[in-house]
């Protein structure tokens, strides 16, 4: 069964509302649960307005849960964006169809050059990134990853939602992970930031975690766009999300990510307020939450609030991102898809998270663990 | 130091407490923790370490010729992904030395015993000296002595949990019956149920989580292998079990008097 059921039992205005009127007592019900016991429940009062005196008893358990089950570790890794194309008009995004921008896709060369930067300035974890357009699917992706795989340890990508055989054939040229944000949960709104373009199309967007389930992918990255709508109750429709991602798909490892609206070309929408310390919150609650699931931490955020807050229960951060196509090495001034803030370069990254305690973590994964699928030759059979 | 040393695969362990790499907050830390336990044998996992000879976060903080490295398989997810893990594991770290650790359940780690059985054999076949990682299942673990482990490391609690020897009434049945070492791995959080591990007859223990995310890991490094030493020393100390729940009896008190008897 798909999320979707799950999904539409739940009003997104009654969500809210039972957020906010959550009280001191239950959020102090949700801070005693034992690790690992915290309930959807639990969720709504970490997520509520009432928590918020909270933030510093809620960040130390999470900074102890984090550190007990990853270590004072921080994994690194850089978005690498291959196509700025894009079919959809949505209001909030750079790439939006109706931008007059220059539009670039990465050829063969201009993909293996930006690999090659990406490798000299350290990073193993690489995450490819397009916009949503047919002739930059499941074809293309499968070259560039076939380009790429033997130079990085770990391939993931964060491109248009595809069908469950798109991504079993990806998997088959090294996919290890997949992100696909939600955008938001809100069934009301999400129609007015999505005006033209497959991703119009809310319940297939929803379901695409379910998709990536059953072609066996071992990871999926979550996250709403904070700030499209009311940003406790979308948390909390990711929680619901992940619980029942978690429950289907055993074998999957999971994560969310914080983006927050920033800057970009061409748009002006009127967002919801998701500041910093709100953000905060959000984070200490998934982390209390889900001692399992991986918390990233984007260069969207400033340097100030990423050196401070990489102790509350994050486990991995981009590191000198660029966010247009050929940014490293090809066109380092072609169209960015939204402004990054912390703009260190990695390696400044990396020193600052050894002078905080943390050992940066590069690589965590072997090609070996993605290509054992398709090397069936060396594959003795067992069992 | 204890009197009796340790034999895994024909060698020969002083410390009978060995340490994982993860998790340290750097190198450096990690280098001092290691000095500190008095460790011989250290697992690596292989998905951390650079498997082309560039040095590492890891590796390069190692003093290769102190300690025995022991690779891991974390991050597999069946057998077939195990036995191309331990070739790469074997060629990049050269030793035929595994910790075999198949868990296809990312949220709790949970070891996968089909596949680990499954692996074994066939990584036995190749020459590999396995140690895997498997639940406190006495039948598994006979198994996997028939398939050829070297050891078996039954889980005393879920990884990284520090819950102690939640699975203690199986594993005094594994020690019991263990025709090979059993070492302790996974959910050990304290010294004390490391030296509790050792005390019911485990031959060693693996400890990471405990030692690297403590305040001070050098400091709990140390602690830890006096625990492992104390728990052996008693061990050792109170001579062959005389009772337990799950041992059989030594000798007969109430039917003695019938083993001369002729009629």
């Amino acid at each position: 069964m798909s999320f979707l059921p799950a999904w539409k039992t739940y009003d997104f205005a009654q969500v809210a509302a039972r957020i906010a009127g959550r009280t001191e007592a239950d959020v102090r019900t949700a801070l005693h649960r034992a690790p690992g016991e915290a309930s959807l429940d639990d969720l709504e009062s970490l997520l509520s307005p009432a928590a918020a005196p909270f933030l510093e008893e809620m960040a130390q358990i999470s900074h102890r849960l984090a550190v007990e089950r990853f270590g004072r570790t921080m994994q690194l890794y850089a978005p690498l964006y291959l196509s700025n194309v894009c079919s959809n008009i949505c209001t909030y995004c750079g790439f939006s169809a109706q931008n007059r921008i220059a539009r670039k896709i990465l050829t063969d060369d201009e993909i293996l050059t930006e690999g090659e930067a990406l490798r000299k300035l350290g990073f193993e974890h690489v995450l490819l990134v397009t916009g949503e357009v047919g002739h930059v699917g499941r074809n293309y992706l499968a070259n560039a990853l076939r380009l790429l795989r033997s130079s990085f340890a770990n391939l993931s990508m964060e491109v248009q939602p595809l069908d469950t055989e798109d991504y079993a054939a990806l998997m088959q040229t090294g996919l290890s992970a997949v992100l696909v944000y939600q955008e938001t949960y809100d069934a009301a709104r999400y129609p007015r930031f999505h005006l033209k373009g497959s991703k119009m199309d809310m319940a297939y967007r929803l379901e695409t975690p379910d998709r990536l389930g059953r072609a066996g992918i071992k990871k999926i990255g979550l996250g709403p766009l904070f700030g499209l709508s009311a940003w406790r109750a979308d948390a909390w429709f990711t929680g619901l999300h992940l619980r029942h991602l978690e429950r289907t798909y055993w074998r999957t490892r999971y994560s969310i990510s914080f983006p927050r609206l920033r800057p970009h070309e061409g748009g002006e929408v009127r967002v919801t307020a998701f500041g910093e310390r709100d953000l905060a919150q959000a984070l200490c609650a998934f982390r209390i939450f889900s001692r399992e699931v991986e918390l990233s931490l984007s260069t969207r955020e400033s340097a100030a609030f990423r050196d401070r807050a990489l102790q509350l229960g994050f486990t991995s951060m981009s590191a000198g991102s660029r966010t247009n196509p050929g940014g490293y090495a090809v066109a380092p001034n072609s169209l960015e898809q939204f402004a990054v803030d912390d703009a260190r370069n990695p390696a400044e990254v990396a020193s600052m998270l050894r002078r905080a305690g943390y050992e940066p973590v590069w690589k965590d994964w072997d090609a070996t663990y993605d290509l054992g699928a398709i090397d069936a030759e060396t594959a003795m059979a067992v069992g | 130091m204890n009197s009796q040393p340790l034999i895994i695969a024909g060698v020969e362990f002083a410390s009978r407490l060995f340490v994982g790499t993860g998790k340290f907050s750097s190198g450096k830390v990690m280098r001092a923790s290691l000095a500190a336990s008095g460790t011989q044998l250290v697992t690596v996992a292989l998905r951390r370490v650079h498997t082309d000879g560039v040095p590492d976060d890891i590796l390069g903080h190692l003093e290769r010729d102190r300690y025995r490295l022991l690779p891991n398989t974390s991050g597999v997810r069946d057998a077939r992904e195990a036995v191309l893990a331990a070739e790469l594991a074997r060629e990049a770290l050269e030793t035929n030395w595994l910790k075999l650790e198949i868990h296809p359940d990312p949220k709790y780690l949970m070891p996968d015993p089909v596949e680990t059985l499954a692996a074994t054999r066939e990584l036995v076949k190749r020459g590999f000296v396995v140690l895997p990682y498997v639940h406190a299942d006495p039948v598994l673990c006979k198994q996997l002595e028939e398939a050829g482990a070297a050891a078996v490391m039954p889980l005393g609690a879920p990884i990284g949990s520090g819950r102690g020897l939640e699975s203690r009434v199986f594993l005094e049945i594994i020690v019991a019956q263990a025709r090979v070492p059993v070492v302790v791995d996974a959910g050990l959080g304290s010294p004390s149920q490391a030296a509790a591990a050792l005390e019911l007859g485990a031959d060693a223990v693996l400890i990471n989580t405990a030692i690297a995310t403590a305040e001070n890991p050098v400091l709990m490094a140390s602690a830890f292998r006096l625990g492992v030493e104390a728990g052996r020393a008693a061990y050792e100390a109170r001579g062959p079990r005389s009772s337990g729940a799950t041992c059989a009896q030594a000798t007969s008190p109430l039917t003695a008097f019938l083993d001369n008897s002729t009629v």
